[in-house]
């Protein structure tokens, strides 16, 4: 049963309704849809305050992280006073605020295999704003299985991509990728950085596509990948097909493990030489501190990028080579010293760890990177 | 035949930053190995241990994806470019 719109909605929605494309029967049948948003985050912001703001009549919110000071620079729609907050309570305000015509329904828990079916089943359509290859494996996947719409956005750096997936018989997520990269060869955004602005518009690319697909208007970009660098501000647009040979999703599995990554672990572990990994020592940050009090002085190679050094560094650092280049400077590495690498989070430097360790170098990975001396150990250095 | 290849951001590490390099090239996967001879460090990013392409990574011929053409034996001819476009999952 459609619900109409009142005289409240009639005013606030009069640029809609003057036009031939929305109209009181779009805006009605906005009114009356509904809009899963996986991820209050850079492109989950945009999106929800632009879709309440068009008056999508349900919009549910899936997020399990707290407000973080690091958020602030893209994810509009938390604001400072929301830093230490939920984040799915920070953004049902902020929605709230924007149109209370909106009914917001909280998911505050991981997007997993067991419940994605679920939560979306209630949805008519999904749009992806999550930050990690599981999820937007598990996202598609669940899409294909209910035949929902997956509106995509995904960002790095200065460079964002969007297409919408499986739509009206249309290609998805594993025609564009049949499979995920292993963990750590692409940096994320906490490793690699973003412009602020660039979630902006991919997420409101986002919403665009959202409404155009409640709506039934216009030509969406099912069937096209559009990419965007905002470096050159340019567009270009790639075609997308069904994989024939694409085996069919019958079912969700462990998205982590079909990514390639090991289950959460506590604590040191040392890798058996030999093994499939390359063979390096992870120790955690107390360990590290503990053996550094103990006399352990290690060759301290820090594997960020300049820019991060200059934000904040180990005094007892040894040299600064970005992880991409260590390859090809490993002669600015001692190679009678054991060598202790580092990063911001400690993905990049186990990449560069094993770099070292296939040369013959003798390596420990700081488990945590930077960030975790600075919480655990050092708290008066500043967290990026 | 001078084919230009986009380079995207995430890979710009690995061609001393050029976003885009020019090959000279008759098919799509003999300008990839002359990107990757100009550009070794490159090579991991591209192809596997077996030397095909990675699933990750595509590679299209102006807008087509050589998956759907010849693939790596898809003819590119002058004023051609090819895009490379690797898996990103950024968006928090």
């Amino acid at each position: 049963m459609s619900v109409p719109l009142t005289h409240e909605e009639i005013a606030r929605y009069s640029r809609h309704l003057i036009l031939d494309e929305v109209g009181v029967e779009g805006q009605t049948r906005l009114k009356n849809s509904s809009v899963l948003c996986i991820g209050t985050g850079g492109l989950g912001s945009p999106l929800l305050l632009y879709l309440a703001a068009a008056g999508v009549g349900r919009i549910g919110v899936v997020d399990f992280d707290v407000v973080d000071a690091s958020n602030l620079h893209r994810q509009i729609i938390h604001g400072t006073r929301s830093v230490g907050q939920r984040k799915v309570v920070s953004a049902r305000d902020r929605i709230l605020d924007v149109n209370p015509h909106v009914r917001v329904d909280l998911y505050e828990e991981p997007f997993t295999s067991e419940n994605a079916l679920r939560i979306a089943a209630d949805y008519d359509v999904v749009v992806d704003g999550t930050d990690n290859f599981p999820t937007r494996y598990l996202v598609n996947d669940a899409c294909v299985l209910l035949g929902k719409p997956n509106v995509y956005g995904s960002i790095f750096k200065f460079e964002g991509q969007a297409s919408v997936f499986n739509h009206q018989g249309g290609p998805n997520y594993r025609d564009l990728y049949p499979e995920p990269p292993p963990p750590g060869l692409v940096p994320s955004c906490a490793e690699g950085g973003v412009l602020g602005v660039l979630p902006g518009i991919i997420g409101t690319i986002q919403a665009t596509e959202t409404l155009k697909i409640l709506l039934g208007v216009g030509t969406t970009l099912s069937g096209r990948l559009l990419l965007f660098d905002a470096l050159t501000m340019r567009f270009r647009e790639l075609k997308l097909y069904k994989d024939p040979q694409a085996p069919a999703i019958e079912r969700l599995i462990d998205y982590d493990q079909f990514c390639g990554i090991p289950k959460a672990h506590t604590g040191s572990k040392e890798i058996a030489p030999g093994s499939e990994a390359a063979s390096f020592a992870r120790l955690s940050v107390q360990e590290i501190a503990a053996r550094r009090a103990a006399g352990w002085n290690p060759y301290v190679l820090d594997v960020r990028g300049a820019g991060e050094a200059a934000i904040v560094r180990f005094p007892w650092a040894d040299a600064l080579i970005p992880h991409t280049e260590v390859a090809a400077r490993l002669a600015e590495v001692p190679r009678d010293r054991e060598v202790l690498v580092h990063c911001k989070l400690g993905g990049r430097s186990s990449q560069a760890a094993a770099v070292l360790a296939d040369a013959g170098y003798r390596v420990t990975n700081m488990e945590g990177g930077i960030t975790a001396w600075a919480k655990e150990i050092d708290p008066s250095l500043p967290t990026y | 035949m001078s084919v230009s290849i986009r380079i995207p951001t995430a890979l710009r590490p690995y061609t001393d930053g050029c976003a885009a390099v020019d090959v000279d090239a008759d098919t799509a996967g003999a300008a990839l190995d002359a990107l990757t001879t100009a550009h070794p460090r490159l090579a991991t990013h591209l192809r596997g241990p077996d030397g095909r392409l990675r699933s990750f990574v595509n590679v299209y011929r102006n807008d087509e994806d050589i998956r759907s053409l010849e693939r790596e034996a898809t003819p590119v001819k002058s004023g051609d470019t090819l895009v490379i476009v690797p898996s990103i999952a950024g968006g928090a």
